[in-house]
């Protein structure tokens, strides 16, 4: 089966970031196929920025869908630019610190997590990507939640001390994304 | 040795360039390859070679040239706009006979075009890549794996037939990100080797011997000689064909696509043949020497059409396929160009309409 996801946002948001980290640990753990395409434009500066991640467990055609299982969006540029991509059935989710639209799609399942607030919350701002990456695998178990465990000790491995706070800010997201199930 | 590793397809064609042997890399930066440079920057150090940034594309066209003719391995890359400006280097290189790789990562055309993807050099890449006619074997990757493997054997083949080889790419495959298995590293040894043989190609510096191709100030008959060692190179090439043929064995319709655009295509082909359609592709791996046979070979009683697709407005592997069919079949166009990408849903419509019309 394939699963095809799109994350976007802000610049500055850790979407590259959250998309390669997925990927990554993906392909480092599991024999499965993966791919990452980052897609940005010369001059984004207050635009949006956006990756894609396809996973499959058999040969991947595109690495770019529009027509997607999963998207994921940090900003309200994002959600509008984006939603109507996303295939009846698919699941949104939405940072809802920043994202104050009104979802109107009710054909889709809408998992909605504060995570900008929840950073700031634990002191560690830049980890919003990190706890949205916990929501998404908790809701959807794309990969198991112990493959983004090591994909993070791996991501970090050069800050060390950036580990823990990482793990601890994705289990705040596997918990919203687990409950929303 | 087989561990897989998860790498950007610019990265996957510079480490598979590095464990090559490559150890002189010049280059000039554009969108969307700047990952080959700045990855060369890096690594080239580390092993002994050389990375120029150079002033311009030029500039490193003629340092390559250079750095080629006192044998060693020697690369470049550039994005379409830059590869234009490489043209006279890649003539001087193909007259020289220089065993040098270029790698040209394709973004949107004509002119500065746009710095997203696209597969619109197909016509300079395998026709004229500069003036005088001479001719490369042109490599056309579809996954990073492809990158690496091909990148690797470049170099074998620019050797061994003396002749610049061209890597062509487009933007898609060189940003994204895909596990791949690298090659082994080539041992100093045997690099240094690789560089003994092919030392005496210096039209300066090095005294003429029988290697050397290039004969200074032999204008006229001189040149002409060299044009007829090239083009009996070339008629040898019908052995480097390089094409798959996907699900072709049954197909009543088939899609012609090569790199990025035949891995969205192989995806439509399996949704399409889960429907019961007989669907297959026929794909260039490489665009020069062109797999004319496979496509004249087709069985026409069976095949219905070609559908023919690729980043690309006007189409240009068409007229290759063209050339092949001889009117003996419908050909159709599914095509994006300009940097704006294929879909799997755009060729799944054109496939449709293919169906509904020849079937």
């Amino acid at each position: 089966m394939e699963r095809n996801l799109m994350i976007a946002g802000f610049g500055g948001q850790g979407v590259m970031t959250m998309g390669r980290m997925l990927a990554t640990a993906t392909s480092e753990t599991t024999d499965l196929n993966v791919t990452f395409f980052p897609s940005y434009g010369s001059a984004m500066r207050g635009g949006t920025a956006n990756c894609f991640v396809v996973i499959s467990d058999e040969e991947i055609g595109s690495p770019v869908s529009y027509n997607l299982e999963d998207l994921i969006v940090m900003n309200g540029p994002s959600y509008r630019a984006f939603i109507d991509n996303l295939k009846p059935g698919g699941n949104l989710f939405v940072n809802s610190t920043i994202v104050t639209d009104e979802i109107t799609r009710d054909d889709i399942n809408v998992v909605k997590a504060p995570v900008t607030q929840m950073a700031i919350d634990m002191s560690n701002e830049r980890a919003l990507n990190v706890i949205m990456l916990g929501v998404y695998i908790g809701y959807t178990n794309a990969v198991p939640e112990e493959v983004m465990i090591k994909g993070i000790e791996t991501n970090f491995k050069k800050k060390p001390d950036l580990i823990e706070p990482n793990i601890e800010a994705f289990k705040k997201g596997l918990e919203i994304g687990k409950a929303a199930k | 040795m087989s561990e897989r590793v998860f790498m950007k397809g610019c990265e996957a064609i510079a480490e598979a360039a590095t464990r090559a042997g490559c150890r002189f890399f010049a280059g000039y930066p554009i969108t969307p390859q700047n990952e080959i440079p700045e990855y060369f920057a890096r690594r080239m150090p580390e092993v002994g070679g050389t990375f120029v940034q150079a002033e311009s594309e030029v500039a490193s066209v003629n340092m390559l040239y250079g750095a080629a003719s006192t044998g060693i391995r020697a690369m470049s890359s550039s994005s379409s706009t830059g590869i234009s400006l490489y043209s006279e280097g890649i003539s001087y290189s193909a007259s020289a006979r220089l065993p040098i790789v270029y790698v040209n990562v394709q973004r949107g055309g004509p002119g500065i075009g746009a710095i997203q993807p696209s597969q619109q050099d197909y016509m300079q890449a395998t026709k004229a890549s500069g003036n005088g006619g001479f001719r490369m074997i042109v490599l056309a990757p579809s996954t990073v794996q492809e990158c690496v493997d091909m990148v690797y054997e470049s170099f074998d083949l620019a050797e061994r037939d003396h002749n610049p080889v061209l890597i062509l790419t487009d933007g898609v495959v060189g940003t994204m990100m895909e596990p791949v298995v690298l090659p082994p590293m080539k041992s100093d040894e045997e690099i240094q080797k690789l560089r003994d043989a092919f030392k005496y190609r210096a039209i300066i510096g090095h005294p003429l011997g029988e290697a050397a191709y290039c004969r200074p100030g032999s204008v006229g008959s001189g040149q002409e000689q060299v044009n007829i060692e090239a083009d009996k190179l070339y008629k040898t090439w019908d052995k480097d064909v390089r094409v798959e043929e996907y699900l072709t064995e049954d197909a009543e319709i088939i899609i012609a696509a090569y790199g990025i655009s035949a891995r969205i295509c192989r995806a439509v082909i399996k949704q399409l043949r889960a429907q019961g359609y007989k669907i297959g592709m026929i794909r260039p791996i490489r665009v020069s020497p062109f797999p004319y046979e496979a496509f004249s070979n087709i069985d026409f009683d069976r095949v219905k059409g070609i559908l023919n697709v690729e980043m690309s407005i006007p189409a240009q592997m068409r007229w290759d396929v063209d050339y092949a069919v001889q009117g003996r079949c419908p050909i159709r166009e599914c095509l994006r160009s300009g940097g704006q990408l294929l879909t799997n849903e755009q060729v799944m419509k054109a496939a449709q309409e293919m169906i509904k019309e020849v079937l």
